[in-house]
């Protein structure tokens, strides 16, 4: 159906299973999905609150565990049995979350956030005056003044420089995979365009693959080459954006993007 | 001309932070909502939409403080009203709103139905129960919402249906204007579809007689009001119907709005996203000259030096902007 795509695969999942709770009083949050996400793709996953969306988000970046199921990194079989397999995982993996607040560290300055991400990339060892030059590059790339933002601590900045800031730290540290879970759920839509466009910039500077985990549909149908559908736990359709959002073939699908509200279009309240 | 349920003219009104420096959040405000009408409000995050809502209400505390300008509701001239007077003889019976985190609003150890007793009691301690569960009764039918729903605690039930129990409450009185803030912002796209349903079956229903919708999502904005109000910096930029606000924006700020629209809509994929650079004004030290320049396109000489008024356009329409009608279309390149 959809044209097929060239670049090697980079993140697959089989059989991808979560099931929280114990006996009885289970609850399956992710229920055997299979996907292949390829090199430089932009992929948005798209679902309602409760369809486990964060849960596959969490589970690709290792943080619970899945209950069956593998997760392949670049063909091979992910492994993150031990604390530096973890840590070296991690180098090609990042997120960036819905809320910016709550993000930080609040104890440390942003000069140790920063420099953390380059110490991370093994530049540990680089002179005082390279790690600045690093640093100022990252903040000029997300229009922010390293000047101001040295010796500062996250809270003195507002929700979009915060958010910003996030994107510097993907900026050093260059991972193969970003995942970004409701990256603009939290600023208003004027700044949300600012946002992307600094996201898509730097997937070109740096040519990662992009994971949006969203509610929002335009924002899906605006930046992602693949759109993967979620609805309890389950992928109900999956191609490409025009395919996926234009020309929606399941009934959830449908439903979903009817809710959405239209300019063009008539937006049909009858419906619900 | 329909009649005038809401009027306010000139209202401004300022916050003193804890440094004694006042920020002035609303200012010098017109505006009219005319029986069966809804107005929309748009505009950044701080531009003083929230306050705007607040400031309509009449009820004051620090600190945010009135400075001057009128409120009339249906004929009643609300201004310089105690906080106390207008809590129990405006809110809830003339005016209601429903704040963006509504759902919070409803107490986690009672009953709905013990929070609507609590609700009517207020304006009149003299009903019976029996007369209050009959009437929120019926409002719920009426609405669309399940009766058991009355009998069920804040935990028992979903967000969506939660912010709808908050709306169906705050309108039990039957309020004239109902001041909807960003209700449907924490929800998923199918509850907020059933919030906007709600609130559009308001007015249709006789509950409310005109409504005043927040919000910063433009295409939500455009399918509920009629007329949409863009705010800048604390001040009125532009009013339009909702279709000229959308499709034939004058002010450069309104302009820069719409180019952050995002729908699923096909042939829209390759529209290139605009941001507006840089960030609003502080407001504790205003601009002297239009309070947008500093982010303007065309930003001239004398828009930074010279306060601008709100040019009538007529038909209802008006926008703050040195440049003419035909200069700002040609700018965007459109034809008029």
């Amino acid at each position: 159906m959809d044209a097929p795509r060239k670049s090697k695969p980079c993140l697959s999942g089989v059989g991808l299973t979560k099931v929280f709770g114990l006996g009885r009083r289970t609850t399956v949050a992710v229920d055997h999905v299979d996907f292949e996400f390829r090199e430089g793709e932009v992929i948005s996953i798209v679902g309602e609150s409760g369809s486990g969306k964060t849960t596959l988000a969490k589970m690709l970046l290792g943080l619970i565990n899945p209950t069956e199921g593998e997760v392949y990194f670049q063909g091979q079989k992910r492994d993150i049995s031990s604390h530096r397999k973890r840590q070296e995982y991690w180098k090609n993996i990042q997120a960036i979350f819905q809320d910016p607040f709550s993000a930080y560290n609040i104890f440390n300055k942003i000069d140790t956030v920063l420099l953390d991400c380059i110490h991370m990339r093994g530049g540990r060892g680089l002179p005082r005056a390279k790690k600045i030059e690093l640093m100022t590059e990252a903040c000029g790339f997300v229009n922010l003044k390293f000047e101001e933002m040295t010796n500062k601590y996250p809270f003195e900045l507002s929700g979009g420089q915060m958010q910003r800031l996030m994107i510097a730290r993907i900026f050093l540290l260059k991972p193969k995979i970003l995942l970004a879970d409701e990256p603009t759920s939290m600023i208003d839509a004027c700044s949300r365009a600012t946002i992307l466009d600094y996201l898509m910039k730097l997937r070109d500077e740096v040519g990662m693959t992009l994971i949006f985990i969203t509610h929002d549909i335009g924002l899906a149908y605006y930046v992602s080459d693949t759109v993967y559908i979620m609805e309890h736990g389950r992928f109900v359709e999956s191609g490409t954006a025009d395919r996926v959002i234009l020309h929606p073939q399941e009934p959830y699908t449908k439903r979903l993007i009817s809710d959405v509200p239209k300019i063009y279009e008539e937006w049909d309240l009858s419906t619900v | 001309m329909g009649k005038v349920v809401l009027d306010v003219k000139g209202l401004t009104t300022k916050y003193i932070t804890r440094f004694r420096e006042d920020v002035y959040a609303v200012d010098h405000v017109s505006l009219q909502v005319e029986e069966g009408k809804s107005l929309g409000i748009a505009g950044e995050s701080g531009c003083g939409k929230s306050t705007l809502a607040l400031s309509l209400m009449g009820y004051y505390f620090p600190p945010l403080h009135y400075m001057s300008g009128e409120i009339v509701i249906d004929g009643r001239n609300i201004t310089g009203m105690k906080p106390d007077d207008v809590r129990k003889s405006i809110l809830g019976t003339e005016i209601a709103y429903i704040p963006q985190a509504a759902m919070n609003a409803l107490n986690p150890t009672r009953r709905i139905i013990n929070f609507i007793e609590d609700v009517v009691l207020a304006h009149d301690p003299t009903e019976n129960k029996k007369f209050i569960y009959d009437l929120a009764r019926a409002s719920f039918e009426t609405l669309g919402l399940p009766a058991d729903v009355l009998h069920k605690y804040p935990v028992e039930l979903s967000g969506g249906m939660k912010q709808r129990t908050v709306i169906a409450v705050s309108v039990i009185l039957r309020p004239k204007v109902l001041i909807a803030d960003e209700p449907s912002s924490a929800l998923d796209v199918t509850s907020q579809k059933m919030v906007i349903k709600m609130l559009k079956n308001l007015m249709e229903t006789g509950f409310i007689k005109s409504m005043i919708f927040i919000t910063h999502e433009l295409p939500l904005l455009y399918n509920v009001t009629d007329d949409i109000m863009v705010m800048y910096a604390g001040q009125i930029v532009e009013q339009a119907t909702a279709r000229q606000a959308v499709f034939d924006p004058l002010h450069p700020y309104s302009k820069g709005l719409m180019g952050s629209i995002i729908v699923p809509e096909s042939g829209l994929r390759d529209v290139k996203l605009t941001a507006i650079p840089g960030a609003p004004p502080n407001l504790k030290k205003p601009p002297m000259g239009c309070r947008f320049a500093e982010r303007c396109k065309y930003v001239r000489a004398e828009c930074r030096v010279m306060a601008i008024p709100l040019y009538e356009v007529g038909g209802g329409r008006a926008y703050r902007c040195i440049l003419s009608e035909e200069t700002l279309r040609e700018a965007y390149g459109r034809a008029a």
